[in-house]
């Protein structure tokens, strides 16, 4: 089978998220990068699949030509085809980044043919839109799940799983389907030293983003208003307990 | 020209973040309209009036008996088509969220997801979540028809009566969106769950191993709360990822949270913030999770938690 993970280039910030003084991005001077967990997942997903069932994974992003350090992790892992569509900005609006993929999917398929499955994650770590798979997958007349923390293959279905408040929802989609995959459907493999050794020989391939600009526009970047509190020691040690325990009366948690 | 709510519910069960979803409907302009989808929400009018809707629109079709993201979301984009309102406002859940991005793209509009303020105007200026709330976005929205959902627990769900009137649709709904409406379920068993636990006793890498974690386990089940972890712990396999606290985890919301061995990122912290105290054990008095906390003990969460549970039992004989 063939299948397509979408991944996006986010910076990995530790305690706090800086902003740069213009306003227009987070700060990365001192920060490396990284995806979103749930596209970590996709991408094991992407590799599982593939070594249960035969056929190939490829990974494709929108970003900057930085990027390439994200696609060549997923080949590290076992991806085998990475696609880039570089752009001179941090990132698109939603809209046009969706647009951007479907074009672009629509171009490796047609010589390649179709992916039986296309997963992205949840949502992006950064922006958070909560879409672009889904405009994908519309444009694309394919049906599309996301929250997905189960994926088992049945014939020419894909059986997808997710959990919601009122237990686990099963949904049967016929392929080709699209699918946001969510934290904690697998564990991602660490890439071996082999397969950073491939990563590095991998062949990137360009093609053109393109689409137009959507109807929602970034203007700034706010910090979220900080909580302050003035932390209160209990104490050190196991001698803190009697202190921790009134904490717990005082609450009213342990009666 | 009306703002249309889309009525968020589980076979009939409203969703609470529909009501919030209401206040901000009444501040964007009036009337206030709400869709709810399916037969099984019929029974949801005299909720929806009572917090400020004045015609309730109600979606009946085979397809709908269930949730299917295809099949909400082409609901939503039928009733857009048929009664042109000036905005739609859902819910910032994964299902408010899924459904707007599947309306919005059968519409070919914009869609603002988890939105904490809204300013209409030409355009309308919106303050938005980013990074799951640990960062905002200012940002614009130019469109015929605003798609918005708002962020959950950024507006407090509260009264406002109206006199209702109803109406039933029947949207034309293509077979093949049976696709993707929920096919089984398993349900799950009554009990607490991490979102709505009183306690929560975090453990992150500093709790060392799967096994390390039968102290919290017994301080949670002492106090009648759950256990969570940091991604730290997820990742080691160490626990489960429904156990998970954060970003890409659960968001929680307990009377206290006793952080264990975790060093409070901010991707961490974003999930435990709505917790009214924080109570951290850390080893380290300069980590995040330490000076971010209410309260703090500096120590060896393997001998400070065993100390704590002895404690309780000794009173509670004693
Ligand atoms: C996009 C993105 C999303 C993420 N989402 C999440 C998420 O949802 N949830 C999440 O948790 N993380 C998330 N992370 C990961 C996050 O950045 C941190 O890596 C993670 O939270 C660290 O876990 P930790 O605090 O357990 O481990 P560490 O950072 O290693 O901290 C361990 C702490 O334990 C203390 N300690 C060690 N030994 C002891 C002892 N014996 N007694 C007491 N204290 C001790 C140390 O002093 C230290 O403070 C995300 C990251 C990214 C990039
Ligand atoms: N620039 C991008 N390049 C490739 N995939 C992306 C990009 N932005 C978002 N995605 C994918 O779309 C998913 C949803 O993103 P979002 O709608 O921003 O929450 C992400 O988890 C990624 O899988």
């Amino acid at each position: 089978m063939r299948v397509l993970v979408c991944v996006k280039r986010v910076p990995a910030p530790g305690a706090k998220i800086n902003i740069t003084a213009d306003g227009q991005a987070v700060d990365t001077a001192y920060l490396a990068f990284t995806t979103s967990p749930h596209e970590e997942c996709a991408v094991e997903a992407a590799v599982q699949l593939v070594e249960a069932h035969g056929g190939e994974s490829t990974v494709l992003t929108l970003g900057p030509a930085a990027a390439e350090e994200q696609l060549r992790y997923a080949a590290s892992v076992g991806v085998t085809g990475c696609v880039l569509l570089p752009i001179d900005v941090a990132d698109w609006d939603p809209q046009r980044t969706a647009a951007a993929l479907t074009e672009a999917i629509r171009t490796i398929e047609a010589t390649d043919g179709t992916f039986d499955l296309v997963l992205f994650g949840n949502e992006s770590a950064d922006s958070g839109n909560f879409q672009i798979g889904v405009r994908v997958a519309h444009a694309l007349g394919r049906p599309m799940v996301n929250g997905v923390k189960g994926i088992e293959i049945d014939g020419d279905s894909v059986r997808a799983r997710r959990e919601a408040e009122a237990g686990v929802e099963v949904y049967v989609l016929p392929m080709p389907a699209v699918l946001g995959v969510k934290e904690g459907i697998n564990l991602p493999r660490y890439p071996t030293m082999k397969g950073r050794l491939n990563a590095k020989k991998v062949a990137v391939r360009q093609l053109t983003a393109s689409g137009e600009p959507g109807g929602q526009q970034m203007v700034t970047l706010l910090q979220a208003a900080e909580q302050v509190s003035e932390t209160v020691i209990l104490g050190r040690g196991a001698d803190a307990a009697s202190a921790v325990v009134d904490l717990m009366e005082e609450l009213g948690l342990s009666k | 020209m009306s703002v249309l709510v889309v009525v968020e519910h589980d076979r009939g069960t409203i969703a609470p973040a529909t009501l919030e979803a209401c206040v901000a409907a009444r501040a964007l302009g009036e009337p206030v309209h709400a869709l709810t989808i399916g037969v099984a929400a019929d029974g949801l009018v005299d909720v929806l009036a009572e917090h400020g809707v004045s015609l309730v629109v109600r979606a009946h079709h085979d397809l709908l008996a269930d949730y299917g993201p295809e099949a909400w979301g082409e609901t939503v984009a039928h009733e857009v088509r048929r009664s042109s309102p000036s905005a739609v406002v859902a819910t910032g859940t994964d299902r408010g969220n899924e459904v707007m991005a599947q309306a919005a793209a059968r519409l070919d509009l914009p869609f603002v997801a988890n939105c904490t303020e809204i300013t209409p105007g030409e355009p309308w200026s919106i303050q938005r979540v980013r990074w799951g709330g640990s960062l905002l976005e200012r940002c614009t929205l130019t469109a015929p028809v605003k798609l918005v959902t708002v962020a959950h627990h950024t507006h407090e769900a509260s009264p406002a009566p109206a006199s209702v009137t109803t109406e039933t649709i029947s949207p034309e709904l293509d077979a093949s969106l049976a696709r993707t409406v929920v096919a089984e379920r398993v349900e799950r068993a009554a009990g607490v769950t991490l979102a709505t636990a009183p306690l929560v006793v975090g453990g992150g890498r500093g709790v060392g191993s799967a096994d390390g974690f039968g102290p919290l386990e017994e301080l949670a089940a002492e106090l009648g709360g759950v256990v969570g972890c940091s991604r730290a712990v997820t990742n080691n396999g160490w626990r489960n990822h429904t156990d998970q606290v954060g970003q890409t985890g659960t968001r929680i919301a307990p009377d206290l949270y006793i952080a264990c061995g975790i060093s409070g990122a901010i991707q961490h912290w974003v999930g435990a913030m709505a917790s009214k105290k924080i109570l951290a054990i850390n080893t380290d008095a300069e980590a995040n999770m330490v000076t971010k906390a209410d309260y703090a003990v500096i120590g060896d969460l393997h001998q400070v938690v065993p100390a704590i549970t002895a404690e309780i039992r000794r009173r509670r004989t004693g």
